[in-house]
């Protein structure tokens, strides 16, 4: 695999939501690097034909009865939300103002 | 200290209250918690309400669980209703959970006490507990050093004498890791024994919640308390649990056990020589005992280093700064949840989020997150083959004794790669264990593992005690 670099840190941290300063882009860019190094072990490795394996024992689907029940209170739930507002979350302007 | 085995017997007895037993506990969490930083938070109000139940119970003539009094300590990203749980992160402080995770409401129906919840490397994401944004935990044993991680708190909670008995989770070792290193029995159940509603996911296909206790009897009471069938959990197993504590001294006479060359190759001297000792006393106990090599293992640490970041990439998105714990105010929505995520997680949290999500984005998705999963394949592949051959497997916890602060913390690969012994039996979703088997430098304690398919939980115990026996404690 080609070597990671500042750019795709950089690329990736907008992908992730997060904000990293230069230094912090310098030091990812060395430590990351390190751990796909280590990857690498892998990615010369022969798997054509071997079934990926991404749960230990195979997901089913689980379904519940179809009957209404109890689920947390609304009024509990939002109480530990930074925002509220008329019985839903509350957050930033998501669009931008009509011109 | 008492055994949670001995204090739920003499609770019920009458010996002693459920209540003198939490004013013990509570004592010793206020004689050495400033100095080791074990508990995150102390819940006295909910504990003592809890013990004055059992009490009350116990007086009623009533029949009171297994746990009946026993003080436990739980790791911080375990939901408990009402009661701060952080996860070790500034994202969730001051976050209490409306709800109790199955765990804790199975712990509560058993008798047990709940004392508080105890540091841990931030999402369960190390192995030193260094990673907490509440400080390190120290190690009990030897302050100067770790206590292990990610349940390190835990650990140490148990090995200071505070609570007789901590639950912990394990995504990579995180319990094994810290019982090793802190001289305790740890058992990471197979996948979908224990529920983990409730528990806030690292790695969803990996995670696992387990007991850390002082004898391979109490972490029988408490895993078959805890383990069964939960419909809040879709991967929760659906057959029943067998009794785990009739089978503890079953011995291991005419059990085969492999000695795998990859669960010790890179060990120190120490710990090999314990894991030598452990190998005759099995072999004294009548089990025949022979050598394996398991090739696929030495891939494992490279799969689990793309799987467990990809999974937390995904399961970290839902802090956002919306419906709980930390926001930091922007102008707009997005700008809100990253300058929140951005002051909301450490340094180690943010590497496996860009990890993960570079081994997911396009273009590199087959490289490396498809290519981990098929060596995940060959791993379990390997796992079955073995099991062909033999019922157990045996090896090192860790390649060392519990090490110094910051010596690992400036190199992530250093630090995942106490991890190594501890990592295959995640990625297959069987069960293994930690006991303490002797001691090495400095005269720490080494934790010698075994290995076992998918519930096979009793045997585990049942070897794990043969050990424990012959390590000295008939």
């Amino acid at each position: 695999m080609t070597p990671l670099r500042r750019e795709d840190v950089a690329h990736v941290a907008r992908l992730a939501r997060l904000t990293l300063s230069e230094a912090e882009l310098d030091l990812f860019t060395v430590q990351l690097g390190q751990v796909l190094e280590h990857a690498n072990d892998m990615a010369n490795l022969d798997l054509t034909g071997v079934v990926p394996t991404a749960h230990p024992f195979g997901l089913i689907n689980v379904v519940r009865a179809d009957v209404v029940r109890p689920s947390l209170d609304r009024d509990a739930v939002l109480a530990m939300a930074p925002d509220a507002q008329d019985d839903r979350f509350g957050v930033p302007r998501i669009m931008g103002e009509a011109p | 200290m008492k055994t949670a085995e001995q204090v739920a017997r003499e609770v019920r007895s009458g010996e002693t209250t459920a209540t003198a037993e939490l004013n013990a506990a509570l004592r010793s969490v206020a004689a050495r918690n400033e100095e080791l930083n074990v508990f995150l938070y102390v819940d006295e109000e909910g504990a003592r309400a809890a013990a004055t139940l059992i009490d009350d119970r116990v007086a009623r003539g009533e029949v009171v669980g297994p746990l009946a009094g026993v003080p436990v300590a739980l790791k911080d990203n375990l939901c408990q209703a009402g009661v701060p749980t952080t996860c070790s992160s500034r994202i969730l402080e001051g976050w209490r959970p409306p709800y109790n995770a199955t765990v804790v409401d199975r712990l509560l129906a058993a008798g047990a006490v709940p004392v508080g919840k105890t540091n841990l490397d931030e999402f369960a994401m190390g192995s030193s507990t260094e990673n907490s944004a509440f400080g390190p935990t120290k190690n009990p044993l030897d302050p100067s050093r770790v206590p292990g991680g990610s349940s390190g708190g835990s650990a140490a909670a148990v090995a200071a004498d505070m609570t007789p008995i901590a639950i912990g989770s394990d995504t990579g070792g995180s319990i094994r890791q810290p019982a090793a290193l802190c001289g305790l029995v740890g058992v990471k159940p197979s996948y979908g024994l224990v529920s983990r509603y409730g528990l806030i996911a690292f790695a969803s296909s990996l995670d696992q919640i387990g007991p850390l206790t002082t004898t391979v009897m109490d972490a029988a009471i408490v895993l078959e308390a805890i383990a069964g069938h939960d419909p809040m959990d879709s991967t929760s197993l659906p057959e029943p649990v067998p009794s785990l504590v009739a089978h503890v001294d079953d011995g291991v006479a005419g059990k085969r056990i492999a000695l795998v060359r990859e669960l010790v190759d890179g060990a120190d001297p120490d710990v090999l020589a314990s894991v030598d000792r452990a190998v005759a006393a099995l072999r004294e106990a009548g089990a025949t005992v022979v050598e394996l090599s398991i090739p696929e293992f030495r891939l494992g640490l490279s799969a689990y280093y793309l799987i467990a970041p990809a999974e937390a990439s995904s399961n970290l998105a839902r802090f956002d700064g919306v419906r709980y714990g930390l926001r930091v105010q922007r102008d707009d929505v997005t700008a809100m949840m990253e300058a929140t995520r951005t002051a909301g997680f450490g340094a180690e949290v943010k590497r496996r989020i860009m990890l993960g999500t570079y081994a997911l984005s396009a273009g590199y998705f087959d490289a490396y997150y498809g290519q981990a999963l098929k060596v995940r394949t060959q791993m379990i592949d390997a796992f079955a083959r073995a099991y062909r051959q033999v019922d157990l497997l045996i090896g090192a916890t860790t390649p060392s004794v519990a090490f110094e602060f910051g010596s690992r913390t400036s190199d992530p690969m250093a630090m995942y790669l106490s991890d190594v012994f501890t990592i295959p039996s995640n990625l297959s979703g069987e069960a293994a264990i930690s006991v303490p088997f002797g001691t090495g430098e400095a005269g720490l304690p080494i934790g010698v593992q075994l290995l076992g398919p998918g519930r096979s939980e009793a045997l585990l115990l049942a070897g794990a005690r043969v050990l424990e026996i012959a390590n000295g404690r008939p």
